[in-house]
């Protein structure tokens, strides 16, 4: 009898550090091994994917061809303002005083990019200059939209500035410019390197930036621009008003050194059928100053969501509550059949299964999730592109960290659901609270004024959809990044990093109680 | 069964006609009449008890009230127009804005009534109980969608009071036109039942969209997804003849015509049959598992 004790049998399976991978493949089993999990998963894929494949973006631009002019780093750029000019040939510079920059705000009732040359182009104005309204000097290598250039300018609540191929831009004096407090501009141009520099009075200068622009022909365009953006401004649930604005900056004092073949100034009205919402800008010479009235912007274009490549990853949104719920049932179903008893008996170290669990669903929708997102870039903007609509371009790495941190995305809200389902218990109340914690946020956001749509997408789940922000945030133009519907509050892995903190703090709440808790 | 499985109407699946045999005298075609609605009494008075006697309904009904009035008054409150540009055009839609959150809570108590009882196996004894199984469906049906006109009615009342109250300190004021929201006014009124309707409807979608898919975790999700992706597609969808149509198609954006009180002329649908769109939706997947109901195992 007591031989038996002796004898009893002994598991002859190690235990120890293979233990972990041993769980892993009995978690991966168990969710491969039903088939609607399996199926959910291609229908993520479908759903995330299959969006665009339905319709198509019509162009809002009417007869004219949408396109939005490239900037030299290949970036979709505004360049729409008012030149008057005179070609330079070789070294030279440009020095001018700019004692005013007025402004006109058209009261217009569509904030949308509104045709150039449609509607009633002065009805409505009232004086008021847009902060990122601009008047100074510029050199470009021609007159083409989207051409290199460097200028030096007064802005209408952001001081002297000099800017640069769109994307660059420095800091100079501060202050508004007037007639007590004029500004000079001055830019000097040697081979292909254009130096800027500011003065209050004409005769003590300082250096604003240098900049280079690479391949300068021998003779550039050289003078005096004004452009001024169009203003936008929220008021409450889908309210938005705004409409293009006009800049008037007074120069004198104009010193030209170096060759300058022309003898007269040449107006030209740059972008003037280009998309950008415009009015129609001038100038006026006489009694030794120049008045120069332009509309426009020349600035990094900052697309709305429908010019934003994101816009192709809109499923993910439904993609996410799938996810969601494949999540959930990889832990509530085991509560439902009794199963979890079997795994906690197998497995008696309960975190070690919670964290297996969440390895293996949040690996599955992330390789799912990289398909969907492949595929949403891939074909939707191609049947975006196709149907005629204009996607701002973004680079080679953006796409990757788009398709990557969508599919990480879905992987994340995947495991907080599954954090949650242990949490719950119940697959209802998990999926509903993971599925509303991410999505509801933006829906509400829409009604809120600004600052608590800010707030509530920055610090809720819904955060993590920054990743799939695409375009990099300008400070030198007027746009509300915080409650734009294609950037947010946060930066994309600032944004993703919320998300994270919520599953992490799910999983250790999870932890806790499936450690507490009787299963 | 002992219907034939060929072609059969859909109705003769759901209520097949008693066998011609047991047809009798009429006095007792009278008591069998009777006995049936004893029948259907006891049937609803069993899934009010067994919905009733759940923790978790009160909470549900409490969560649809608190969804409804609470969104609906931080809508109502973070909305101003103080000095007059952009205003909403609707005030009464504004002050409605909970139904879409509230909507989310009614669709997880008609699903729990249905997938709790497979969750915990009750199915069978309800069943076997009550061998018409339609006529389960309909007293769920009924029970929940009389949980839910309650609940709503106290939300959406709620709702406009909040309206009512706050609109016109935050520039909706009557100089600017707008007359403080009142039920007694005609749209408005039907605006705010209809919402009440509305939220009945999500129950009964969601009823049987529970009762097809039976797993509580995926059959919210699929009402969910159902109710989100319209609104998501028809904004990736520009093309206005497309657009509207999707519009016209979606149960959450059709049924929500029927809070509009004003631009009915360029609403998708006009409000009513918004809502009946909706109804459509309810009624296919009350009918689809009516007949999954009847046809698979329990």
């Amino acid at each position: 009898m007591t031989a038996g004790i002796n004898t009893s049998y002994r598991s002859q399976a190690r235990p120890g550090r293979d233990g972990f991978w041993l769980l892993l493949r009995a978690e991966w089993t168990k969710f491969r091994s039903v088939r609607g999990w399996v199926i959910a998963m291609v229908v993520l894929v479908i759903v995330t994917a299959g969006f665009l494949l339905i319709g198509k973006v019509a162009c809002s631009n009417g007869n004219s061809a949408c396109t939005i002019p490239l900037g030299p780093g290949g970036e979709a750029v505004d360049d729409s303002y008012y030149l008057v000019r005179q070609p330079l040939d070789g070294n030279g510079s440009l020095t001018v005083r700019v004692t005013s920059l007025t402004g006109q705000i058209q009261a217009g009732p569509s904030p949308a990019r509104v045709r150039a040359g449609s509607g009633s182009q002065t009805a409505n104005l009232r004086s008021g200059v847009a902060p990122w309204a601009k008047a100074g000097i510029l050199i470009e290598p021609d007159t083409a939209q989207g051409t290199a250039y460097a200028a030096m300018m007064v802005t209408g609540a952001h001081g002297v500035r000099m800017q640069y191929d769109y994307t660059g831009d420095i800091a100079g004096l501060p202050g508004d410019v007037s007639a007590a407090l004029p500004r000079w501009l001055r830019l000097v141009r040697t081979g292909d390197v254009i130096s800027g520099y500011d003065s209050a009075d004409g005769t003590h200068w300082t250096p604003v930036g240098t900049v280079t622009l690479p391949g300068l022909p021998a003779t550039v365009q050289a003078g005096m621009f004004a452009a001024a953006p169009s203003y936008w401004r929220k008021a409450g649930q889908s309210g938005t008003g705004g409409g293009p604005t006009l800049a008037t900056g007074v120069f004198d004092r104009v010193g030209r050194a170096g060759s300058w073949p022309d003898a007269s100034w040449t107006g030209t009205d740059i972008g003037a059928d280009a998309m950008y919402p415009q009015l129609p800008g001038g100038y006026r010479q006489g009694g030794g100053t120049l008045r120069v009235t332009g509309s426009g912007d020349i600035a990094p274009d900052i697309p709305g969501l429908s010019a934003s490549i994101s816009f192709a990853l809109l499923g993910t949104f439904v993609g996410l509550i799938v996810a969601v719920v494949v999540g959930t049932m990889f832990i509530t179903a085991e509560y439902r059949h009794g199963l979890i008893s079997s795994t906690l008996a197998a497995a008696p170290r309960r975190g070690q299964v919670l964290l297996a669990k969440a390895v293996v669903t949040g690996l599955v929708t992330f390789c799912f999730g990289l398909v969907a997102a492949t595929a949403a870039l891939a074909v939707g903007v191609r049947s975006l592109r196709q149907g005629g609509s204009f996607i701002d371009p973004v680079s080679t790495l953006t796409e990757v960290r788009l398709v990557a941190g969508t599919a990480a995305l879905l992987a994340v809200a995947a495991i907080l659901a599954l954090a949650l389902g242990t949490v719950a218990r119940r697959s209802a109340a998990a999926v509903t609270i993971a599925t509303m914690g991410i999505v509801a946020p933006w829906m509400l956001s829409t009604l809120l004024s600004q600052g608590a749509a800010r707030w509530l997408l920055a610090v809720t789940p819904a955060a993590g959809f920054a990743i799939q922000q695409a375009y990099p945030r300008y400070p030198q133009t007027s746009i509300d990044y915080a409650t734009d519907r294609a950037y947010g509050p946060l930066v994309p892995w600032a944004g993703f990093a919320v998300l994270c903190a919520w599953t992490l703090a799910a999983l250790v709440l999870a932890l806790f109680l499936l450690r507490r808790r009787d299963a | 069964m002992s219907e034939p499985k060929g072609r059969v109407a859909v109705w003769t699946v759901l209520f097949p006609p008693d066998p011609p045999q047991e047809r009798r005298r009429s006095d007792e075609g009278r008591q069998r009449l009777k006995a049936a609605r004893r029948r259907g009494g006891q049937t609803l008075h069993a899934e009010w008890t067994k919905l009733r006697t759940l923790a978790g309904t009160g909470w549900l009904l409490l969560g649809t009230v608190a969804a409804t009035a609470g969104v609906s008054v931080f809508a109502v409150e973070s909305t101003s127009c103080r000095d007059g540009l952009g205003c909403p055009g609707d005030p009464a839609k504004l002050t409605l804005t909970g139904v879409q959150f509230g909507q989310v809570v009614v669709a997880v108590l008609a699903v729990l009534a249905v997938s709790g009882e497979y969750s915990t196996g009750m199915i069978s004894v309800t069943l076997a109980a009550m061998p018409r199984r339609p006529a389960v469906l309909a007293a769920k049906a009924a029970v929940v969608t009389g949980l839910v006109l309650v609940a709503g009615t106290i939300g959406v009342l709620a709702s406009v009071l909040a309206g009512r109250l706050i609109l016109p300190g935050h520039g909706f004021s009557p100089a600017r036109g707008y007359a403080p929201l009142s039920l007694f006014d005609g749209t408005v009124l039907r605006a705010a039942a209809g919402s009440v309707l509305y939220l009945a409807l999500i129950a009964l979608l969601s009823l049987g969209a529970a009762t097809v898919i039976r797993e509580s975790g995926f059959a919210i999700g699929a009402v969910l997804a159902l109710l989100y992706m319209f609104p998501i597609i028809a904004s990736v969808v520009t093309d206005p003849h497309w657009a509207r149509h999707l519009q016209q198609l979606a149960p959450m954006t059709a049924g929500l015509d029927i809070q509009a009180t004003t631009g009915l002329s360029s609403l998708p649908l006009s409000p009513w049959a918004g809502l009946g769109v909706l109804a459509a939706w309810a009624g296919g997947a009350l009918l689809a598992g009516g007949l999954v109901l009847r046809l698979r195992d329990a």
